[in-house]
Parts: structure tokens; sequence; C-alpha cells
């Protein structure tokens, strides 16, 4: 099973077709986003680059739902770089299918079984189950696909060598998965395996979370997987995906180097200064799109990332393949939101 | 102890329930104990105790205590 399968041709059919009437869904529905598309002006799209985004930083601001206070089922939030917190209210419905779609995404890396698995990270995180950190709500989220699970990490947060070795000797000879933040797998299990020659060449790695910290550490993503394969670790798979577009992640490919959309989902490449549609090879701001959000009207999303598409049909699987490559300096982001404020 | 027995001791041990709470009428995320950190606490006790392999799908499906006995039957458990 794989939710990597379209063509770019004929997923944009299936996608604008999608897209547009959860627009129309939408604007019945919530009614501060039918404000901001009649300020806009938007009629009706012919691509889906032609469909109006909401800029992420309005889910910190606005409560944009599109079901009943009473059909809420779940509130997730996350806390971003500006200490804003985004709200994004899930029903039933959809709070099932997402966690259904990221399943289907992960499978074609994992199959159908639940593999042994090492976390990177500390229990600690979840100490407090009613308020998860994003990053403990990530952890969690990822757990479903391992069993037998181990942390990495001890209580204070530092690497738990016997614990990672007790792993290593009962399930380190069978597939095992690995999951952690991007920065905390470099620091804590690269490292480590390198210097205390742990051998995980059977270990399949998930991993997430941002790129910054180890730019500033100067570990780009190329050297990043050239080191872990130094350690054995080759099947390396990093995604990209935020809370506001829960359930739907972007996949590293088996071949390493660029992210791929699964078939709900999109990616637009935006010149930040006219908006257009900027073709494969030219760096601009992100837009995401995915026919996962009903509940909320999260469906098409200007992000606050910078990105690029290397180029679309010609890779590990078919559809665009494209790079996160950071966020957008501050002064900027604030300008695009001041725009929609204004237009709302 | 029959395998209904050891189905309902299993979800109230991994649910942290009293151990004559009655849960055959269970929904996942209807009770305030069984939520996505005890799930995985839920499937593991399952496992253990039937001695099966759950594939995610399943873990993912298991929302209630009847579905939990349907899906043990794909692995051989007959729960009654």
């Amino acid at each position: 099973m794989s939710v990597f399968t379209l063509s770019q041709a004929a997923k944009e059919e299936v996608l604008l077709k999608e897209l547009s009437s959860l627009t129309a869904h939408h604007r019945l529905n919530c009614e501060p986003y039918d404000r901001i598309l009649a300020a806009s002006g938007y009629q009706d799209a012919a691509s889906v680059a032609d469909l109006p985004w909401l800029p992420v930083r309005l889910f910190k601001t606005l409560e944009l739902k599109s079901i009943p206070d009473d059909e809420v089922f779940k509130v997730l939030t996350s806390s971003g770089t500006t200490g804003d917190v985004s709200r994004i209210y899930l029903d039933k419905a959809a709070a099932a299918e997402q966690q259904r779609r990221l399943a289907a995404t992960v499978q074609t890396i994992l199959g159908p079984k639940r593999l042994p698995m090492l976390l990177v990270d500390t229990k600690a995180m979840l100490k407090d189950r009613r308020s998860f950190s994003a990053r403990g709500a990530g952890v969690l989220g990822m757990s479903t696909f391992g069993r037998d699970h181990v942390w990495a990490l001890d209580g204070e947060g530092l690497v738990d060598l016997d614990a990672i070795r007790g792993f290593l000797a009962k399930h380190g000879d069978q597939p095992f998965l690995i999951f952690g933040f991007t920065f905390l797998v470099w620091l804590h299990l690269y490292e480590v395996a390198r210097d205390n020659g742990l051998d995980l060449s059977n270990g399949i790695l998930i991993h997430s979370g941002g790129w910054k910290k180890l730019i500033d550490q100067a570990v780009s993503p190329d050297e990043f997987r050239a080191r872990l394969a130094g350690v054995g670790l080759t099947n390396v798979h990093n995604y990209y995906g935020m809370v506001e577009q829960i359930g739907t992640i972007f996949l590293e490919g088996p071949s390493g180097g660029s992210l791929y959309c699964p078939d709900f989902a999109d990616v637009v490449v935006r010149d930040p200064e006219t908006w257009a549609e900027l073709p494969p090879g030219k760096p601009g701001l992100l837009e995401v799109v995915s026919t996962l959000p009903t509940s909320y009207p999260g469906h098409v999303l200007l992000t606050e990332d910078l990105g690029v598409v290397h180029g679309i049909d010609d890779g590990d699987w078919p559809g665009k393949r494209f790079s996160v490559l950071g966020r957008l300096p501050r002064a900027e982001a604030r300008g695009c939101s001041d725009t929609y404020r204004s237009a709302a | 102890m029959s395998e209904l027995q050891r189905l309902r001791d299993a979800f109230r041990t991994a649910l942290d329930l009293p151990a004559d709470a009655p849960v055959d009428d269970l929904r996942y995320q209807d009770n305030e104990k069984w939520d996505s950190l005890a799930h995985m606490s839920l499937v593991a006790a399952i496992e253990d105790e039937f001695s099966v392999m759950i594939d995610t799908d399943d873990v993912i499906n298991m929302s209630s205590f009847d579905e939990a006995v349907r899906i043990l039957g794909k692995y051989g458990v007959d729960v009654k």
C-alpha cells in the first residue's frame, strides 16, 4: 500500500476538485474564513495554485473552525517561534482520518508490522498527560508505529547508553524503528553510536523538527545522511509537517535529498513579493495543501518556511519533490500577515 | 481464566481502573483514562496477555472493547 502513487497531472486534477469543494464547505461553515475570502475577491480556482491560501499564523489570532462547539472533539495547540499558540479544532471524524492517513503514509516505509522502536527522547516529556508539548505529541503519534519502546534519553535528557545497548542487544539483528527530532538524533544518537561503536545498520530512522540548530553547527542535510551512513544507518527519512495540517506529512524518499507529497497533499512555492508560483529550482515561500482539514479551514496554507521544488515526476515517487530551506526572516513574514489583516 | 476475563483485566490494568470496573462498553477517548498514551499501554498489555503482535492498522482501529474482541479474533484469539 502506498499513498505516493499519483503523477502531478493526475494529482492536481483530484486536488483541485476536492480542495475547491473544501473551500466552499469552509466558507459555509466558518464565518471569519468566508469574510477573508469575500474581502480577497476570490471567485473560482482553475488550478491548485489559484486556490486562496491563509497565512498559517492566522490560526494563532483567529478562532477558525467549521464545526459547531459541541462537535469539537480535540483542540490541538502548537507554540510557534513567536510564542503565540495555534488552535486547531478537530471533530471525531477528522481526528480519526488524520491518524489513518498518517499511518498510511508512514507504512509506505515501514510496512504493516509495528517494529521495535527506539525513541531518541525522554519519557519525562509525557509526564503531564493533559498537556503535551508539540514535541511530546509528535513522539506519541509516532509511537503507534512501534512496539517494545525504549527511550534513549533518561529523565534529565541525558543519553542512557545502557538502555540503547539493551535495546540493540534484544532487537538490533532485525529491522527496528528509530524516531526522534533531527537535532536530538544528531547529538544523542549519532555521536553516541560513533563513539561507542554501536551497530545501527538494521535501523530505519524517521526524523523531523527543522535543521536550524544543525546548520548552526555547520551540518547540512547531506552531511547528516553521510555521517549517519558512517554508523551503518542508511535507511533514513526526514519529514516535514505542522500541527495546522495534522496527519499530513511530506516524507523524504529512499534516495534522500527530497521530500515527497502524499496523494492527498501538495506544495506550491511562491515568490514572497508577487505571490506568483515559482518553477522548480527557484526558492520561495512554501504553501502546503491537503484534503485532510475538514473541520477547520486549513486545507490551503501559506507557511513561513522557505522551500524549493527540485523536480516533478522525476524521483523515487511521483509528483513534486522539494526541500525546506528554513524560516523566512521575521520582518517579511509580518508584512505578509498584515496584508491579510487589512483584507479581513 | 476465560479469554474474556483476561481481556477485561488487561483493560483494567492498562487504563488504571479498579479491579471490578465494568469495561465491556468502553470506547477510546470517551473514558478519560483511555487517552492516546494509555492506548499504547493497552496494546502492549493485550499483546503480552495473548502472545500476539498487533499490526499498526489494528492498533489504530482498536477504538472500543468490542473492537478489541473483534481484532483479537483476527489473530486467532476467540474471546468469549
